[in-house]
């Protein structure tokens, strides 16, 4: 049977990910040190874990309100109030999803109608621009430059609004830049919003990790006349640790969230329920371990952009999450010639940085959530590999 | 005050070298071994120890908890007769306690007969030991923050967004 003409042509114009092909040469491949994931090193917090586990025990197992819990959709309006300093109503502007990532493809579906004009920064999270086309969006991508530290400069914002323009999408710190937006910046951006009418989906799932205590996180929701043009996209995975329990959530204004209730409810009805007690227990008594470990990346995040810089590659300090983003241009190397002959020389997966996006050619992603023993022995081997060119 | 980074690090692994500690700590490896030195000369840093699973290095001996009531002094309280107890080989550690008993007293011996000889000879005939109550620690979970049994996580994927 031919299936190609089976397929929407939506699903197939998205190209297969980058990251999946590398992910396919490495699975290969015996003892690799990969700096390659996406997810903190850390299980998720043994008190987390166990209050899952009681809560399968007491038979908590059935589904849960469409928005998720109460108790749960409570604790996040306190959280976000404290951390982003916005507030949400716990009864009408929050709703709990499966990651953030389920999150983005409920506000996009949302909010689009076809042919309507995405922008997104870039490099970004790989599923960005397929998430926009498979809601029948036109995704339109801004590159942001090492020069400018990977930050989105209002500037070069302005120059793809178009009446057509009807979304943007942000994520500070940035994966795989660890970019910060900067207040200014975000100021600037947030004037240019209002005067073109954009809703602003912003994806703020690392802004935990952010490293200069001297300057928090702004979230652009809390900018003044922004919070009614806000989706304020958040979870549990990275500051967390909590990948596998699937958990996100959206804020916003009552009308938007209702609108991806209406999605939500009818794809995934809610979120697993013993992911939603989790978080509630990470949200009441998380904190300590939330600090201890932003402490652990902050000393790994340190010392991998000393060593990169002193073995002659250019790796700007990033300001959140938890990548690097070095720049390999001066190798005179496409990104994944890079990647494939460290990979082949010294078993160090690293991912190219095209795999994010055209600008990100020329760059690799380097996660630090991994052991200090192992970026030791990554950055030795790196170091040989360079010295070796 | 918080408490050094370089401590929280040393007391998660007294093995890290200098250069290690260097590395995640953004100092020279100088400052490091100064900080330590400083750390070591005035007590802060009491020693550096090996965790080791008994069970798999063939240790067969037993240890007991023992709950001690005691006489308070009218000068120091129970300091006195405390570090006296807490002086022998055997004790592995001496707590003061709230609660029931005065005394909390971790012995170590060959065998059972070793430490209840110890019990009974030494510390229940000390100047002060009101009574003592021996228990026989049976199994070890975990101590200092480590488990006794490694349970390997799943891996990660290799590569992930």
């Amino acid at each position: 049977m031919d299936y190609s003409n089976k397929i929407s042509t939506q699903v197939a114009s998205v190209p297969r990910s980058g990251i999946r092909d590398f992910f396919e040469l490495v699975q290969g491949r015996e003892d690799v040190i990969s700096l390659g994931v996406g997810e903190p090193d850390f299980a998720t917090p043994w008190h987390i874990r166990e209050a899952a586990i009681y809560s399968l025990e007491k038979g908590q197992t059935s589904y849960t309100s469409n928005l998720g819990l109460l108790k749960l959709r409570k604790l996040i309006s306190e959280y976000v109030s404290e951390f982003f300093k916005v507030d949400y109503s716990s009864e009408t502007d929050i709703i709990v999803a499966v990651g953030v990532s389920e999150a983005i493809d409920l506000a996009l579906r949302a909010l689009i109608n076809p042919g309507d004009e995405v922008i997104y920064h870039e490099p970004c999270y790989v599923s960005y621009s397929p998430s926009i086309v498979m809601a029948h969006g036109v995704a339109i991508p801004v590159a942001t430059t090492k020069e400018d530290d990977f930050a989105l400069k209002a500037e070069a914002l302005e120059k793809v609004i178009t009446p057509k323009s009807r979304v943007l999408m942000l994520n500070f710190p940035t994966n795989p830049t660890g970019a910060i937006a900067p207040r200014e910046d975000l100021e600037k951006i947030a004037a240019l919003c209002i005067k073109h009418d954009l809703i602003v989906l912003t994806d703020e799932i690392y802004s935990e990790l952010i490293y200069d205590d001297e300057v928090p996180h702004t979230s652009i929701a809390s900018l003044p006349g922004m919070k009614e043009r806000c989706i304020l996209l958040h979870g549990f995975s990275k500051a967390f640790a909590m990948t596998g329990f699937r958990l996100g959530y959206a804020c916003g204004p009552a009308p938007l969230i209702d609108a991806m209730m209406k999605i939500h409810q009818y794809s995934m009805l809610c979120a697993p329920m013993t992911s939603q007690v989790a978080a509630i227990e990470a949200l009441q008594n998380g904190a300590k371990a939330v600090a201890e470990m932003k402490a652990s990346y902050h000393q790994r995040r340190d010392y991998m952009v000393r060593r990169l810089n002193e073995m002659g590659i250019d790796c700007h300090l990033p300001g959140g999450a938890f990548y690097v983003f070095p720049d390999i241009r001066k190798f005179g190397m496409k990104s994944k010639e890079f990647a494939m002959r460290l990979l082949e020389a010294t078993d160090v997966a690293a991912v190219p940085g095209d795999a994010f996006g055209d600008s990100g050619e020329g760059f690799l992603r380097c996660c630090y959530a991994t052991s200090m023993e192992q970026i030791v022995e990554a950055m030795n081997r790196m170091e040989q590999f360079v010295e070796s060119l | 005050m918080a408490i050094d980074p370089l401590l929280k690090l040393l007391a998660q692994k007294a093995r890290y070298t200098h250069q290690e500690l260097a590395d995640l700590l953004s100092l020279s490896e100088a400052e490091v071994a100064a900080k330590i030195v400083d750390y070591e000369v005035n007590g802060t840093i009491l020693g550096y120890q090996t965790m080791i699973n008994p069970e798999l290095a063939g240790d067969t001996q037993v240890s007991a908890f023992i709950e001690v009531k005691l006489t308070p002094e009218r000068d120091g309280g129970f300091d006195r007769v405390a570090m006296r107890i807490a002086k022998f080989d055997q004790v592995d550690a001496c707590y003061l306690m709230s609660g029931g008993y005065d005394l909390n007293v971790v012995v170590i011996g060959a065998d059972l007969l070793e430490v209840a000889r110890f019990v009974s000879e030494k510390l229940s005939t000390i100047e002060g030991v009101i009574s003592t109550a021996t228990h026989f620690k049976l199994k070890t979970y975990k101590k200092n923050g480590l488990l006794y049994s490694i349970d390997e996580p799943e891996g990660r994927l290799s590569v992930a967004p």
